[in-house]
């Protein structure tokens, strides 16, 4: 453990992302104010000591409000990335045992799901399902699992070729057996690392779709949608809009960091795939 | 009369390159007895590991393939199993240690769960119990303070750790067969025959055969009761170890023999060099029409060139590919 805070970008990183994760944990249990509690008399307010963070044009207190959003973020990050990581490796592992055509159908879907560009298929997913969070986070997910799909398959690939594969064959182990407890583990650490930084990049597509008011649906807190809302009083309120920036900002650079630090320590050699 | 265990008729294995498809593996034959000590000698190349390779069923296939011959294991022609029938005999009945100690072992996964493993496959054992059996095996194969050792990753052991580890994991299901291949080369001299010495020891303990594969003579002179000399993907020679030290028939084991560094030999030998076989060994996809050591061979003539010999007998249980038999000669004299 302590070999990974010796990495600046690691320990920034982890320094970010916890502080994001306890103001998820905390707004569960408390936030200043209720954050969807509407107040006309404190409408659009700067930053004063009854609202840290100034407040929104029906008098919402931004702070409550960009806590909430967290929780909304993690939710979206975790889910996308699990999204990602069940189907993605699956097929990856498929891909790199098999080969031949299951390796070349699998990869040929992958770059087709590469064709399209991210956020204008989401756009389409998102507007044939229905705008909401769930369909935010699926739209989100369906384009992890290439990602995750071609990581997989490359670094299984050449964990299959290790002598201590053949080793495990010898003592008669399946290749079920094999793959689960001899390739998966030897990829984990490529995985995790990948895992962090889709994460980052799940945040952001998720502010980005809200925003356009195809993710979360108000009056849920989310950081995008905030985002939209504030665009009409930037003249009169610019602190609506500056706070939830600085929380994607804050939690994407984050958790990039982490990403970045974990694969500087776990594994120097590794390629950075996509 | 002791059983034959294993019996490899006629085996031939190739594999299909773009240059060609390369026989690594050319109507190979020999057997080995139950409680026996075989030794398969022979240069790099010469299809000693793909022959033990193909007993397991663990040829990569494409590009190889095994194009004839038979290799019964208790009677059973083992290249007519199913696949899922030949995993249950891998590990269980016949088990291999490899080369490299280095990267036989998951880096990943602690060295008790390893030795586990074939016991929670084979036996069915739950985790516990199967970790509990693979201390006692580190135990066995005199790991110092086994139990604690269960925990630990292989980058925690030295080579020979390791490969006290593999031994380990290869003979808990206690198979009737071993196949070593190359188990001791990667290993400093010192510790060469330790692990030597203890392999032997488990082999006699378990009544097990052991199938030695080696480029080292001195390995098998001390372990083996029978040897067989491998040159091209073909059987040269096959003999007692005695007989093979004493009166090596083919010129490719005279060739070995000679090539072999001795303890003394300087003194009483008057001081001479060592002889190293002239040339290298033919690629295998090459087709040679003579005897494939020909070229390489000083009392080669001009029926060695033009057809290939058989392995004929030259000694009671003593077999050797080569024409010298027929015409003794035409052996020149050592210079």
């Amino acid at each position: 453990m302590k070999r990974f805070f010796h990495n600046k970008n690691f320990t920034v990183g982890f320094v970010l992302s916890l502080v994001v994760v306890i103001a998820a944990a905390v707004s569960l249990l408390w936030t200043p104010y209720d954050a969807n509690r509407m107040n006309a008399r404190d409408r659009l307010q700067g930053p004063s000591w009854q609202h840290p963070l100034g407040t929104d044009q029906y008098g919402r207190d931004t702070l409550s409000r960009v806590m909430t959003g967290s929780v909304n973020s993690i939710i979206v990050g975790l889910v996308t990335v699990a999204i990602g990581l069940t189907l993605g490796v699956g097929l990856g592992l498929i891909s790199a045992y098999f080969g031949r055509l299951a390796d070349e159908a699998i990869m040929r879907f992958a770059d087709l799901l590469f064709g399209f560009p991210a956020v204008l298929t989401a756009i389409l997913i998102t507007s044939i399902l229905g705008p909401s969070m769930v369909n935010a986070m699926l739209a989100i997910g369906i384009f992890y699992i290439p990602v995750f799909a071609r990581l997989t398959r490359a670094v299984a690939m050449v964990v299959w070729e290790r002598e201590f594969i053949a080793a495990a064959r010898a003592c008669g182990i399946s290749e079920l057996g094999i793959t689960w407890r001899h390739v998966l583990p030897n990829i984990l650490s490529p995985l995790l690392i990948q895992g962090t930084i889709q994460f980052a990049v799940a945040i952001l597509a998720e502010a980005g779709l809200s925003y356009l008011g195809l993710g979360t649906q108000p009056p849920h807190a989310s950081w995008g949608r905030m985002l939209n809302e504030a665009q009409t009083f930037m003249d009169t309120n610019p602190w609506m809009a500056i706070f939830p920036g600085l929380a994607i900002a804050w939690s994407v650079l984050g958790f990039n960091l982490l990403g970045d630090g974990l694969r500087d320590t776990l594994d120097p050699k590794m390629v950075r795939v996509r | 009369m002791t059983a034959c265990l294993l019996s490899i008729e006629e085996l031939s294995v190739g594999f299909h390159t773009p240059e060609g498809t390369a026989r690594a593996v050319d109507r190979v034959s020999f057997s080995l007895d139950k409680g026996e000590t075989l030794g398969v000698v022979g240069e790099s190349g010469c299809g000693k590991s793909v022959t033990s390779l193909s007993i397991l069923g663990l040829i990569p296939s494409p590009p190889g393939t095994i194009e004839s011959g038979c290799i019964r294991f208790e009677g059973r022609n083992l290249l007519e199993l199913d696949p899922e029938a030949l995993r249950r005999l891998r590990g269980r009945e016949i088990s291999m240690i490899f080369q490299e100690p280095m990267t036989s072992l998951n880096p990943v996964i602690a060295i008790g769960r390893q030795v586990a493993e074939p016991l929670m496959v084979h036996h069915g054992l739950s985790r516990s119990a199967a970790l509990a059996q693979a201390g006692e095996w580190l135990d066995r194969v005199k790991i110092p303070a086994a139990r604690r050792r269960l925990e630990d990753y292989p980058h925690q052991l030295s080579g020979g750790m390791r490969q006290r580890v593999m031994i380990a994991m290869a003979m808990v299901c206690r198979p009737k067969l071993l196949i070593a291949d190359e188990p001791t080369t990667a290993l400093d001299v010192s510790i060469q025959a330790q692990i030597l010495s203890l392999m032997l020891d488990l082999k006699n303990e378990m009544g097990m055969s052991l199938l030695l594969i080696t480029h080292n003579l001195g390995v098998v002179a001390q372990t083996a009761a029978r040897v067989v000399v491998m040159y091209a993907g073909q059987v040269v020679e096959e003999a007692s170890v005695v007989d093979l030290f004493d009166r090596p028939f083919h010129p490719y084991t005279q060739g070995l023999l000679r090539s072999m560094p001795q303890l003394g030999a300087r003194r009483s030998g008057g001081g001479k060099r060592l002889k190293e076989i002239p040339g290298i060994v033919p690629a295998i996809t090459e087709t040679i029409a003579g005897c494939r050591f020909a070229p390489r061979c000083r009392h080669a003539f001009d029926h060695c060139r033009a057809k290939a010999p058989d392995l004929f007998s030259v000694g009671v249980g003593q077999r050797a590919r080569c024409w010298l038999k027929h015409f003794p000669e035409r052996r020149r004299s050592d210079a």
